[in-house]
C-alpha cells in the first residue's frame, strides 16, 4: 500500500497550508490555512481536489490543524460551515482557544476594512469551534479503529504543534511551523524517535542559518530605548497573539531590570484578554516561564496598560502595541500616519510583511521618504524605523537536524520559496540520503509504505531469540598494531540471530515457533536419516611385517592428522578411539559381522572404521572416506 | 496505595483497667506515627518492577517504599497525580513538623507509646485501630517521611500525560486514561505482545471538576482489574470480614453500548447525587454564617474543595453577604496557583470556561477581590474569634468522625459529615452475568491465564519475501524456516532482515513423518534399483525395524525405523539415490 500526499495549499510558497495525506485508506487533512496575499478564490485550498469531494465528511477521516496562524486555520470555518465538513477536527487546547480571537479579528479586518463580502460569519466561528476536539501533547488519540494521532510541542507559538498519524504500520508525521530554538516565552521543538515513512515540514527559512537570537533582541530594546529616552513615541504593529506577548515580555522584563516607568500600551481589548488565555495556558511556555508562576506569571505584565484613543497624541514619550502586524490598516495605519513624521518617534517592523501593505514599502525604503497610501493621501516618513529580526521558524539547521534525527524514508517541503526549497532538497537528498520532493499545489506525491507481515510468535522462540549469543574475535592486529593499543583487545559482540520455523495454515495467521517445539506443535516427530558404513582399511604386508604390534591409536593419529591437513578449517576431535569431524564419526570395529560391512574381503591385513553421518555432511563424509580409503596407499609407497 | 491514619491525640495519664471507657483523657500524647499497607515491609522491594499512582492521594505511601535502598521500580504518574500529590505529601511533612515542634524531637523510631506494656493499658478502641480489627496491622506503624524523602520519591516518578504511551523495557505499552474521581486521576491500560490489561479504580462517569471517566481508552482489553469496590452493595460471596478488595473480568472489549448508556445513566443520577450534597453542605454552611458563625471544612478531596469555594462563591454573592473564606495550608497558594493553569486536566464545564476567555475557577476573582485569603499556617492569621460554628467533614476515607473530634468534647459546634464516593461499583453487578469473573483479596496473587497463546509478532516484508515454503505432505500446511534479527519496541516484537555476515549458522535440516515401506520401494524401484525387505523383531516378536536389502550395483541395505532411516553403502552414487528417495517421502525442513 501506498501514501498520497496531495497538496492543496502551501507548495512552493508561504500562505493557506493544506494537505491532505492517505495513508492505507485513511485521509487526513492537515491544516486548512488561507493566503492572505489573494482576494480572489485562489485564498483558499481547491478543496474540490479532495477525492470524494461531494462528501467531505465521509472523504475525510479527520483535520487536524496544527496552530493558530491564519495561513493554517482561516479556511477552516469556510471548510465547516459552508463545504459542509462535519467530521471530527483536533487541535491541541491553546490553539481551539485562540483560533476564535484570530478568525474573528481577521473578519472584522475583511469585513470592516477592506469592504469585502464575508466569507464566513461570526457565528460560522462558533459553529466551527464547537466541532473541534482539543488534545493535549503526547496523548495517542484514537480517531477511529485504525488511525492514530498524536501531537508533540512544535514551538513557533503557543499551542503549535507537529503531528504524527498512524494507520497500521505505515506513519508520518506534519510538522507545521516550528522552531528548534527556544525563544523568550516558548520552548523548541520536541520530538520522539518515531519510525516514520514520511515526514512533511516547512521550509521557509530552507537556506538561513542565524545566529543567536539575543543580540537581536538586544537590538531591539536598545532602540526601544534610546527613542524613549528623547521623548519619542514608540510604535509596535503586531498581530494580537503570539509576537505581541513574546515582545511584550521582553518589554516588561526590560522595563523592571532598567527600572523605566514610561508606559507601555496595548490598543486594542482584544490583546489584553490574549494575555489572559496566555496566563492559563503557561505549561505551554518554556520551562523558564512554568517555573516561576507561582511566584509571579510572566503574562501578568506589570508595565503594561490598556490604551485610549485620546492619548495619540498626548505629549510625552511611551510604547503602543497595536494591530495589524504588516500596517495594512487598521488602528496601527491610524497611529502611524500621526507618527511617522515626527523624527523622534520609531516604528518597528515584523520580518516578513506581505507586498501591498504599509510595512512592506517601508522596508525597502530609505529615510526620509513619502509613502503613497491611495490618490489622496501621502504620509511624510522621517521617524526611526526597526526591523525585528527574529522568527518563530525554525532556520535551515533546525531543519536538517529534525529530518536527520528522524531519519524518515522520505521528506516532503512544504511552506517555503522554490528556489530555497530546491537546495534544501540537493541536501537532504546528497547528506541524509533521504529521497526529498517539494509539490506545486494541486500536485500529488506518491510514496509506498513498508510493512510488516503479522504473526504470532510461541514463547519458546521468543526466549530463544532474546538469548545473547556472545562471540568473541580478535580483530587483525597486522596493520595498527603498534599505533593503537586498543587493536588487541578481544571484541566481543552479541551475535544474536532469531531462528524460527514459520507455519502457515489456511485460514489462519501465520505462526512462529522454535526449531525446537515446532515438531511437537505440528504434532509429528523428527525422522533421522543416517548414513553408516565400515570402512575397511588395508593394511600392507610391509606394514604389518615391521609393524605389526602397530596399535590401533597409533594409525588413528595417522588418519587424523592427514585429516587435517585436508580439512584445515574444521574442528576436529580427536577422542582416544574416535574421529569426529561435524556429524560423522568414526571408530574401530571389532565386530566380525557388522552390519554396516558391505565388502567380503578376505585380505587377511585388514582392519574396519565404522563410520556414520548425517543427511548434511553426507558430501565432507564420503572426502573422508576416500582419503581413509588412499590411507595405505600413501603408506605403501 | 496507602492510607495514613494519625495519631496525635492527647492523653495526661496512663489508665489503670484493661478495658477503660474511651474520652479525651485516654488518648495518646505524642509526636503522630503513620500508618502504610500493613505488608509493605513483607514485600522484597527490589522485586518490583512498575508502579502506578492511580490518584494524588495514591502516592502519599510512595516515599515509604522509594526510600528503601532497595526500591528499584519505575514509578508511573500522571502529570497532575505527581505535582497535587507532592504539594499534599510537603503538606503533610509540614504538618508534621509543627507537631515535632509541639512534642518535641522523637526520642527513637519506636516511640514510648508503642512499647507492649503501654499499649496493654489502651482502650480497646485504640487498642483495635494499632493492631487492626485482626491484629496483625502493628507493623504497619511507621514515623514520616522527611522533605528529602519526598524530593527523592519525586525524582522517581515518570509523569504521564492523558493518554500518553510509556513504554516500559520495550514490551509494555502503558496508558493513563482519566478516571474522573480526582484532577489527575486515573485508570490503567497495560498492553504487551501477548494481551491487555485494565485496572480500573473508583471512576466517575461526568465529574464536576476532573476529566470524566474514560471507558473508550480502555475498550478492548483482554482483562479488567477492578479495585476499590469497597462500597460494593451486593457482596453475598465475599467473606464477611471485609476482605474483599475487587475482582477482575476478562473481555471488556465485548461490552455493549447498552451497558455503557445504562451506566452512564446511572452515572447522571450519581452527579446529581454529588451537586446535591454540595448544596446542601453550602445551604447548611450559609445558615451558620448568618447566624454569626463560622464554618469549618477540613481539606479532603482537592476537586470538593474547589467546588465548594465555587458554590460558596455563588451562594454568598447571591445572598449579598461578604463573608471572607480563608484556605490554610502550608501549600495553598501553591495549589491554587496550580489549579489555575491545568485546562487540560478539568471536565468539560470548567473546560469551556477557558475558551471563553475566563479564568478556571471562581477563586481567582475570589483572591483578586478579597473574598479569599490564603494562609500557610493558622498562627499567621488572628480569625479565631467566633468557636460557635460549624464543621463539616466533607471526607472521603472512612475517618472514625467522633474519635476525631473526641479532644475537643463537649463541643457546641454543628458537625456535618458528608461523604463523597462515587464510582463504578454498582455498575459491575450486571456486567458480572456477561463475562467470566474472578475475585480477589488482600495479600492473594491471583493468576490469570493469558487470552492468547502466541504473541504479535512482526515480520519485515522484505524479510517475509524471501521465505522459502515447502508444502507438508501430511498436514495441509506451509512452512519456511525463519531467520533474522528481532527488535522489541513499542509494545511489539519484530522480526528484521538480519546482518547476514555476522548472523550465526542455520540449523541442519531437520526430517520428519512416517517413512512408508511400499512407497520406497517404488520409488528405488522407479531409480532402477530392486529391493528386497526383511523384518527385523525383538525376542518378544513386535517388529523394531525393517531392513530394505539392495544388492545391483553395490551391496546396500536401508534399516528404517519410526524414528529413523539408517542407509547402510560402500558406494557414494548409490548413497545419493536412496537419500533422494527417502528425503522425497519424508518432509523436511
Ligand atoms: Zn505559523
Ligand atoms: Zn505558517
Ligand atoms: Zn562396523
Amino acid at each position: 500500500m501506498a501514501i498520497e500526499c496531495l497538496v492543496l495549499g502551501a507548495g512552493q510558497e508561504v500562505g493557506k497550508s493544506c494537505v491532505v495525506v492517505t495513508i492505507n485508506g485513511k485521509r487526513i487533512m492537515f491544516d486548512c490555512g488561507m493566503h492572505m496575499g489573494y482576494k480572489d478564490k485562489r485564498q483558499y485550498p481547491d478543496f474540490d481536489l479532495i477525492p470524494d469531494s461531494c462528501d467531505f465528511t465521509s472523504s475525510l477521516s479527520c483535520i487536524i490543524i496544527t496552530h493558530f496562524h491564519l495561513d493554517h486555520i482561516g479556511a477552516l470555518p469556510f471548510f465547516t460551515q459552508n463545504r459542509g465538513y462535519s467530521g471530527p477536527i483536533y487541535m491541541t487546547y491553546p490553539t481551539k482557544a485562540l483560533a476564535p480571537i484570530m478568525l474573528e479579528d481577521y473578519r472584522k479586518v475583511m469585513v470592516d476594512r477592506r469592504g469585502e463580502k464575508e466569507r464566513f460569519s461570526s457565528e460560522d466561528i462558533v459553529e466551527c469551534m464547537k466541532k473541534v476536539t482539543a488534545v493535549d501533547l503526547k496523548q495517542t488519540v484514537q480517531v477511529d479503529k485504525d488511525l492514530q494521532i498524536r501531537a508533540y510541542y512544535a514551538g513557533h507559538v503557543l499551542g503549535a504543534a507537529m503531528f504524527y498519524a498512524k494507520v497500521g504500520d505505515a506513519a508520518i508525521l506534519y510538522t507545521g511551523d516550528y522552531n528548534m530554538t527556544p525563544d523568550r516565552h516558548l520552548g523548541a521543538a520536541q520530538i520522539d524517535r518515531l519510525q516514520l515513512d514520511l515526514v512533511i515540514t516547512e521550509s521557509t527559512y530552507a537556506t538561513t542559518y542565524r545566529d543567536s537570537k539575543y543580540v537581536r533582541e538586544r537590538e531591539f530594546l536598545k532602540a526601544v530605548h534610546k527613542c524613549v529616552e528623547d521623548e519619542g513615541k514608540v510604535l509596535i504593529p503586531t498581530f494580537a497573539l503570539g509576537r505581541a506577548q513574546e515582545l511584550c515580555m521582553l518589554l516588561d522584563d526590560y522595563w523592571e531590570r532598567m527600572n523605566l516607568k514610561v508606559p507601555i500600551y496595548f490598543s486594542a481589548g482584544l490583546t489584553i484578554q490574549a494575555n489572559l488565555y496566555y496566563k492559563v495556558l503557561i505549561n505551554w511556555t518554556s520551562q523558564k516561564v512554568k517555573d516561576t508562576y507561582v511566584t509571579r506569571n510572566a503574562f501578568d505584565f506589570k508595565n503594561v496598560c490598556s490604551f485610549d484613543r485620546s492619548l495619540i497624541n498626548a505629549p510625552g514619550p511611551y510604547v503602543l502595541f497595536a494591530t495589524p502586524g504588516m500596517i495594512g490598516g487598521g488602528f496601527s495605519l491610524e497611529v502611524f500616519r500621526q507618527w511617522a513624521p515626527c523624527e523622534k518617534n520609531l516604528v518597528t517592523l515584523p520580518g516578513y510583511c506581505l507586498a501591498g501593505t504599509v510595512g512592506h514599502k517601508l522596508m525597502s525604503a530609505k529615510r526620509p521618504t513619502q509613502i503613497r497610501l491611495d490618490e489622496d493621501v501621502q504620509i511624510d516618513v522621517r521617524c526611526e524605523i526597526h526591523q525585528l529580526s527574529f522568527s518563530p521558524h525554525t532556520d535551515a539547521k533546525g531543519i536538517m537536524d529534525l529530518v536527520k534525527f528522524l531519519s524518515p524514508k522520505h521528506v516532503i517541503l512544504v511552506h517555503g520559496e522554490k528556489p530555497k526549497m530546491a537546495m534544501l532538497k540537493e541536501r537532504i537528498e546528497s547528506e541524509l540520503a533521504i529521497q526529498c520532493y517539494y509539490p506545486a499545489n494541486n500536485e500529488t506525491v506518491c510514496i509506498s509504505s513498508t510493512h510488516h507481515v503479522e504473526a504470532g510468535a510461541s514463547d519458546a522462540f521468543l526466549q530463544s531469540c532474546l538469548c545473547p549469543n556472545f562471540k568473541f574475535s580478535k580483530p587483525n592486529s597486522e596493520r595498527d598494531s603498534d599505533l593503537d593499543d586498543s587493536n588487541k583487545r578481544t571484541i566481543v559482540c552479541d551475535d544474536r540471530v532469531a531462528q524460527g520455523i514459520l507455519t502457515l495454515e489456511k485460514n489462519q495467521n501465520p505462526k512462529v515457533v522454535g526449531q525446537n517445539e515446532f515438531m511437537e506443535v505440528l504434532g509429528v516427530e523428527n525422522h533421522g536419516v543416517k548414513f553408516a558404513h565400515c570402512c575397511p582399511i588395508y593394511l600392507p604386508d610391509s606394514e604389518s611385517r615391521d609393524a605389526s604390534g602397530r596399535s590401533p591409536s597409533a594409525l588413528l593419529r595417522l588418519i587424523f592428522e592427514q585429516l587435517s591437513r585436508a580439512f584445515p578449517g574444521f574442528d576436529l576431535h580427536d577422542c582416544q578411539e574416535q574421529i569426529r569431524i561435524r556429524s560423522f564419526v568414526g571408530s574401530f570395529c571389532s565386530k566380525e559381522k557388522c552390519l554396516h560391512r558391505t565388502d567380503v574381503s578376505l585380505h587377511s591385513r585388514v582392519t574396519h572404521l565404522c563410520c556414520s553421518w548425517s543427511l548434511a555432511d553426507e558430501e565432507l563424509a564420503w572426502k573422508v572416506l576416500s582419503i581413509i580409503k588412499n590411507l595405505e596407499l600413501a603408506n605403501a609407497s | 496505595m496507602c492510607s495514613n491514619a494519625i495519631a496525635n491525640d492527647e492523653n495526661e495519664e496512663k489508665g489503670r483497667k484493661i478495658n477503660k471507657p474511651l474520652d479525651a483523657n485516654s488518648l495518646i500524647c505524642a509526636g503522630p506515627q503513620y500508618k502504610t499497607v500493613k505488608n509493605l515491609l513483607l514485600w522484597n522491594v527490589s522485586f518490583i518492577d512498575i508502579v502506578m499512582i492511580s490518584s494524588p492521594m495514591g502516592i502519599l505511601g510512595l516515599p515509604f517504599l522509594t526510600r528503601n535502598r532497595d526500591f528499584s521500580a519505575k514509578v508511573y504518574a500522571t502529570e497532575a497525580a505527581a505535582r497535587i500529590g507532592q504539594l499534599m505529601m510537603e503538606d503533610l511533612v509540614s504538618m508534621h513538623k509543627e507537631f515535632r515542634q509541639f512534642y518535641g524531637p522523637a526520642e527513637s523510631d519506636v516511640p514510648q507509646w508503642m512499647k507492649w506494656d503501654e499499649l496493654e493499658l489502651l482502650p480497646l478502641e485504640l487498642r483495635q485501630i494499632i493492631y487492626g480489627t485482626d491484629g496483625t496491622e502493628f507493623g504497619g506503624w511507621m514515623p514520616l517521611y522527611s522533605a528529602a524523602d519526598v524530593k527523592t520519591c519525586m525524582l522517581k516518578v515518570e509523569s504521564l500525560k492523558y493518554a500518553e504511551e510509556a513504554c516500559y523495557n520495550g514490551t509494555l505499552i502503558i496508558k493513563a486514561i482519566s478516571s474522573g474521581l480526582e484532577i489527575g486521576s486515573c485508570n490503567w491500560s497495560i498492553t504487551g505482545p501477548k494481551g491487555s490489561i485494565a485496572y480500573i479504580s473508583s471512576s466517575v462517569f461526568s465529574s464536576t471538576t476532573a476529566m470524566g471517566f474514560d471507558y473508550k481508552g480502555l475498550q478492548g482489553s483482554d482483562v479488567i482489574l477492578y479495585s476499590d469496590l469497597s462500597s460494593c452493595n451486593a457482596p453475598d460471596k465475599f467473606d464477611d470480614d471485609n476482605n474483599f478488595s475487587g475482582a477482575a473480568g476478562n473481555n471488556f472489549s465485548n461490552l455493549s453500548d447498552d451497558d455503557i448508556t445504562s451506566a452512564m445513566l446511572l452515572s447522571v443520577d450519581e452527579y446529581l447525587e454529588e451537586m446535591e450534597k454540595l448544596d446542601f453542605i453550602c445551604s447548611c454552611s450559609v445558615d451558620s454564617i448568618k447566624a454569626g458563625g463560622s464554618v469549618l471544612i477540613p481539606i479532603g478531596r482537592l476537586g470538593i474543595i474547589l467546588q465548594l469555594l465555587e458554590r460558596f462563591a455563588l451562594d454568598l454573592a447571591s445572598e449579598n453577604m461578604k463573608v471572607p473564606i480563608f484556605v490554610i495550608s502550608s501549600v495553598a497558594e501553591e495549589l491554587m496557583a496550580y489549579t489555575d493553569i491545568i485546562p487540560e486536566w478539568l471536565c468539560r464545564q470548567l473546560q469551556d470556561r477557558l475558551y471563553s476567555g475566563q479564568p478556571l475557577f471562581s477563586h481567582v476573582d475570589m483572591l483578586k477581590d478579597g473574598r479569599l485569603h490564603l494562609f500557610p499556617a493558622i498562627h499567621s492569621l488572628k480569625l479565631l474569634g467566633s468557636i460557635v460554628g460549624q464543621l463539616v467533614d466533607a471526607d472521603v476515607e472512612g475517618v472514625d468522625t467522633s474519635l476525631a473530634l473526641l479532644p475537643f468534647k463537649p463541643m457546641a459546634m454543628k458537625v456535618l459529615q458528608c461523604s463523597f464516593l462515587s464510582g463504578m461499583p454498582q455498575h459491575i453487578g450486571p456486567l458480572e452475568n456477561s463475562f467470566p469473573f474472578g475475585y480477589y483479596s488482600k495479600n492473594q496473587t491471583l493468576h490469570i491465564p493469558y487470552t492468547k497463546e502466541y504473541s504479535e509478532f512482526d515480520i519485515a516484508v522484505d524479510l517475509a519475501c524471501r521465505l522459502q515454503y515447502t508444502t507438508l505432505k501430511q498436514n495441509d500446511m506451509d512452512i519456511a524456516r525463519l531467520k533474522g534479527e528481532l527488535v522489541v519496541e513499542q509494545g511489539r516484537y519484530r522480526l528484521l532482515v538480519g546482518n547476514e555476515q555476522a548472523s550465526s549458522q542455520t540449523k541442519p535440516v531437520l526430517h520428519f513423518g512416517r517413512l512408508d515401506l511400499k512407497v520406497l520401494q517404488m520409488a528405488l524401484q522407479k531409480m532402477g534399483l530392486n529391493t528386497a525387505v526383511e523384518e527385523v523383531r525383538s525376542a518378544d516378536g513386535t517388529q523394531t525395524a525393517s531392513l530394505v536389502h539392495i544388492s545391483e550395483p553395490s551391496k546396500s541395505i536401508i534399516e528404517v525405523t519410526e524414528a529413523q532411516t539408517l542407509i547402510t553403502t560402500a558406494d557414494e552414487n548409490v548413497a545419493s539415490l536412496i537419500s533422494q528417495a527417502v528425503c522425497s517421502i519424508l518432509d523436511c525442513i
